[in-house]
């Protein structure tokens, strides 16, 4: 079947193809808008009933010929419907893409149908979420077989068949056990991929025959029903033959089929194997094959309202239009207080040649990066951080001079190009030294999360970051009097390690052949006591272990193991000769370390091995990566939930704190509680950038520009975020003591929900930020029980209960 | 690090209760009033205005304790200097009357207040003992999940006994069925249990889980093969949940004894104050 050749063909009628595609329709230029599913906005579609999208950021303007603004979901679809229809859009919907051939000027795009299209220039929006897997059987189609399940509650007394072995199966085959007759497909032996919770519940499950679980089977294929009570009869392949269940409902939890394999198909190529790696774009959005566009989530930008405007804009550039793009002004504005007259597109030019670590990144992803950023001109002598603050930001001089003070008495000039403050971004630690405006100093602040995503997807931003950063390490920890130029060598063969959470760095007994810094993350050492392994001491990043074989002993005296997900940088002995060679007291200061640490040792060695059950237990919860976390001592607590009550009415009634939950061991209980990750989890994927570190205790806090979004939620590992509405704190004391008015203090008020428009937020602990006096929590235990404590604390849990 | 409201800031306020007490008796033994000592010499004014002002302020612990938002110090502090201040007020209260009783609403007054720091030393003591006895007890676990172990041992005792002969299943069933747990204040303080079971037809006390387990032992003996093997899995299954079910009982009982003597402190603690009043009163009015 010939059709027209189209002059533009949009792929994926998510926000920035349907913008894309209404504005070609409104400019009158030919255009075919592709949608593998039967409705527009797929990934919306799957949203919840009734959930409120955020059209962040909310400074940036919107470009676009549909509408969009904040508000729900169904009210977003709609005015995207009515918009398309609008301007006459040319939509075909179940057309999805499977092969893309030709070049520029005729690219042949074949659908899944049998179908091609024709089309000068080709405009990817199809997004990152994926396709669920499907059951790949015949009869997979039927409509009682489905690959979500929004409410376990609605289905009762039904026989459903989950087919999955992840968490996501398993989760629906326990939420669906109790009121059904549940049957678990599970291609494997056991539930290798599950989290441990997950693994133990499923298997109580199946042990006490709440669910029935198929091991070492597939599904073969769907049959119609043998009696007019069920829906279909389901043939498995199980290990001794075939076996069938009449069942209601199949529910398919097999994973998703990431886009990019079609991707790269297509001929697009991608920077690394990362799976959050962007394929490389122009910037007007062209990838490497010429004609072919990428916008939107696949080319890295998340957000829909980002999508949107990039349609516009691509069409313009596919057209030959010069168009500034919608962050002009915004960015314009960002650099008003620069000293010089230039053009946007000069200064952003002139930054990504003087500053080597920006020189490869693509001009649209420097953008990006700008406007997440700060441009500040500082007066010389103002303090741009201090040693020991907890912010996190990144900078690199534009202009000028900066002084880096790394002690008392040695000061470092750092001057145009280079960078500071990286030490923080990679450990996630406080900042290691002061740093000083020098002469006509204009400096770039980037958030940490804007730079790890640049990290992430540019090799070389990462390369040269590293490079410093090792070269810096060994200055600063081993040889601050040493001019940098005599330890590059020395850095040139220093190793950087990745270890995963339990992973053991080298065991008692190895030949001691290395030191290493730990660069991010935190390790136990453990020694070896009656032919029992019992944890010693915690050792957290930008510190060092190891050194003691090198500096006499030979082979290792303990073993040294990862808590969390580590990485080290290791030296080798030839190398620690040559840096002792160049570090004139080096030797005396390290031995010195390690007297201190066996003399630690000694002493403790007496409840070692109580200590040593303790802080492993502590390390199995995580404890590792915390940096003040509430431990309740069960021999005083006695059960008041004063703790929990103060946590609520120092934040408007939502408790933070759940007491009861959590595991004890040996007295010491760890209630589900924010423990405030060196490297949070919940700050990895914030789209608005609304968790934060910062304060005098460096807690993690989450800000108000929250959007509801809950991936901080379900990132998080240890289950300590909830997604609420705001609530209002309880009414006087007074008037409910003597009157009986209101509810008792501590206690939500009934009032509940605040407005009309309300979303629910992410909420955590704060560590009580905004209060005086520090945690409530603590401050509100009558016994004791209550404290907070940062690992490093750990060790003397056991000896002080003595 | 974990310190107890006793060890509190090193003891800060034992050490001060102790001054306030020593102070009292050596000014008690030195003074030398011309009528015998009582609540009206100087020293008795000057010990019962101490007195009075501490009973406020002790009372007030009520208020502190549930201000969370802008207390001053931190509520571990204030039951420190509560459970120290408080023992001193004994002496102090005892030396303002210059043991001078008699059936009168002063007396009864001290008498009050008694009953306040005594029923408040059980409860120090109760707050200092039984957190670690019931930890231990439960072997770090909540009640909440050994409450999970018993039902899955119900679920358990079900499956056991689907093919047992007719009179086991109804002896375990009903067993599980009649089983109490806790009661009114009286039962839960004294660990009493009043779960049954039905053995031929007949209700009868299961205390302790006791006649359904010599029930289900006596067939154990009498049974044999494949039976006695099932039995055996039944009574050994049966007894881990015999043993569940005392810890709870016990745990109960520490639980509700830790908050009895509560409920008997503040009510009385309103009372002193009331007679305070009276007692105040009427030695300035009808003095």
């Amino acid at each position: 079947m010939i059709d027209n050749i189209y002059d533009i063909a949009v792929i994926g009628a998510g926000p920035g193809g349907l913008s894309a595609a209404a504005h070609a329709a409104e400019l009158g230029v030919s255009h075919v808008l592709l949608e593998s599913s039967p409705k527009i906005a797929n990934t919306i579609q799957k949203y919840q009933k009734g959930k409120h999208v955020m059209a962040e950021p909310g400074i940036l303007p919107l470009r676009s010929p549909i509408e969009f603004d904040a508000g729900k979901r169904e009210a977003i679809l709609e005015g995207w419907e009515q918009g398309i229809a609008h301007h006459n859009t040319n939509v075909r919907y179940s057309a999805e893409v499977s092969k893309i051939g030709g070049e520029k000027g005729a690219f042949t795009i074949g659908l899944v149908n049998g179908e091609s299209v024709t089309a000068k220039h080709l405009i990817l929006g199809i997004g990152m979420q994926g396709n669920p897997r499907q059951l790949g059987v015949a009869g997979d189609q039927a409509s009682f077989v489905q690959y979500q399940l929004d409410d376990p509650g609605e289905y009762k007394d039904e026989v459903i068949v989950v087919v999955g072995a992840g968490d996501a199966a398993i989760e629906n085959a326990l939420a669906l056990a109790p009121n059904n007759k549940v049957y678990i497909v599970n291609r494997k032996d056991e539930f290798a991929r599950a989290k441990e919770g997950n693994l133990n519940l499923i298997m109580a499950a199946i042990e006490s025959g709440e669910v029935e679980c198929f091991f070492g089977t597939t599904p073969a294929r769907i049959d119609s029903p043998t009696d007019d009570q069920h829906k279909g009869v389901f043939v498995l392949n199980t290990s001794t033959g075939e076996a069938t269940v009449s069942v209601h409902r199949i529910i398919g939890r097999l994973g998703a089929i990431a886009p990019r394999g079609l991707v790269e198909s297509f001929g697009i190529e991608f920077p690394n194997d990362d799976p959050n790696a962007i394929p490389a774009l122009s910037s007007q959005y062209e990838s490497n094959v010429p004609g072919m566009y990428v916008i939107g989530a696949l080319g890295g930008y998340p957000l829909i309202k980002q999508a949107m405007n990039q349609g516009y804009e691509v069409v313009e550039y596919v057209l030959g239009n010069k168009v500034k793009p919608a962050d002009h002004n915004l960015i314009a504005a960002k650099f008003l207080p620069l000293p010089f007259d230039l053009e946007v597109d000069q200064v952003l030019e002139m930054m990504q040649q003087r500053i080597p670590v920006f020189e490869h990144v693509n001009a649209l992803q420097f953008r990006e990066l700008m406007l997440d950023s700060d441009v500040h001109v500082v007066k010389k002598g103002r303090v741009i951080f201090s040693k020991h603050d907890y912010d996190n930001s990144f900078y690199t001089i534009f202009e000028g001079n900066v002084e880096i003070e790394v002690s008392e008495d040695i000061r470092i000039r750092s001057g145009v190009g280079n960078f500071f403050g990286e030490m923080s971004l990679i450990s996630g630690r406080r900042r290691s030294a002061t740093v000083i405006a020098g002469d006509e100093c204009i400096v770039i602040e980037t958030p940490r999360r804007t730079m790890n995503k640049l990290i992430a997807s540019v090799d070389a931003v990462k390369r040269v970051l590293d490079q410093t950063f090792i070269v810096r390490t060994i200055q600063q920890k081993f040889a601050p009097e040493t001019p940098i130029e005599d330890l590059m060598s020395i850095a040139e063969k220093t190793q950087i390690n990745q270890y995963a959470p339990g992973e053991v760095i080298f065991s008692q007994g190895d030949v001691g052949d290395s030191l290493h810094f730990i660069r991010n993350g935190s390790v136990t050492v453990s020694g070896d006591l009656d032919g029992k392994e019992v944890v010693m001491s915690y050792v957290p990043a930008n510190q060092t272990v190891g050194e003691m074989a090198l500096l006499g002993n030979t082979t290792r005296g303990a073993t040294v193991k990862a808590t969390v997900k580590t990485e080290t940088l290791s030296l080798d002995v030839e190398s620690f000769q040559m840096l002792l060679a160049r570090a004139p007291g080096l030797k005396e200061r390290m031995q010195q370390v390690a007297e201190t640490r066996s003399r630690q040792n000694i002493d403790s060695q007496f409840y070692a091995e109580e200590e040593g059950d303790l802080l492993s237990f502590l390390m199995g919860q995580g404890l590792g990566e915390a940096t003040d976390v509430l431990l309740i001592d069960e021999g005083l607590c006695v059960a008041c939930d004063f703790c929990e009550q103060a946590c609520a009415a120092t934040h408007d009634g939502t408790s933070r704190l759940n007491r009861k939950a959590g595991p004890t061991f040996a007295h010491i209980h760890v209630p589900t509680s924010c423990r405030h990750c060196e490297d949070p989890s919940c700050m990895k994927d914030c789209p608005p950038d609304a968790i934060q570190r910062g304060g005098a205790g460096g807690e993690v806090f989450i800000g108000d520009n929250c959007i509801g979004c809950g991936n901080c939620e379900q990132n998080c590992p240890y289950d300590v975020i909830q997604m609420s509405y705001e609530t209002e704190a309880p009414s006087s004391y007074w008037k409910w003591m003597l009157f009986g008015f209101g509810e008792k203090p501590g206690k939500a008020s009934s009032a509940g929900v605040v407005g009309e428009n309300a979303i629910k937020k992410a909420v955590k602990c704060d560590m009580c930020m905004d209060q005086s006096g520090g945690p409530a929590c603590v401050r509100a235990c009558p016994t004791g029980a209550a404290a907070r404590m940062s690992p490093e604390d750990f060790v003397d849990l056991v000896s002080v209960m003595h | 690090m974990h310190t107890s409201f006793l060890a509190h800031a090193k003891g800060r306020y034992f050490w001060l209760a102790a001054l306030l007490m020593v102070g009292s008796i050596v000014i008690y033994a030195m003074d030398n009033p011309t009528e015998a000592p009582n609540g009206g010499t100087w020293l008795g004014y000057a010990l019962g205005t101490i007195g009075a002002l501490l009973i406020v302020w002790l009372a007030y612990l009520g208020r502190r304790k549930r201000n969370f938002t802008h207390g001053w110090g931190t509520v571990k502090g204030w039951v420190s200097a509560h459970v120290y201040l408080g023992s001193s007020l004994l002496v102090v209260a005892t030396l303002h009357t210059g043991f001078q009783f008699d059936w009168n609403v002063h007396t009864f007054t001290f008498v009050l207040m008694c009953l306040v720091i005594f029923s408040g030393l059980f409860g120090v003591f109760a707050y200092r003992t039984y957190p670690s006895a019931r930890n231990d007890l439960k072997k770090n676990q909540t009640l909440d999940d050994i409450f999970l172990k018993v039902e899955k041992i119900d679920s358990e005792l079900a499956r056991l006994t689907a093919d047992s002969s007719s009179d086991t299943k109804m002896v375990v069933s009903s067993a599980i069925e009649r089983t109490v747990i806790g009661g009114g204040y009286r039962d839960q303080l004294f660990g009493r249990d009043h779960s049954s079971v039905v053995v031929d037809g007949n209700v009868v006390s299961n205390k302790g889980q006791q006649q359904a387990l010599e029930f289900l032992v006596e067939k154990l003996s009498r049974t044999e093969g494949k039976e006695n093997q099932s039995v055996g899995e039944v009574v050994r299954t049966f007894n881990t949940r015999k043993q569940l079910l005392d810890i709870i009982r016990e745990d109960i009982r520490m639980q509700s004894t830790a908050q009895v003597w509560l409920l008997f402190h503040i009510p009385v603690t309103f009372a002193l104050i009331a007679a305070l009043i009276a007692h105040i009163f009427s030695v300035f009015v009808y003095r």
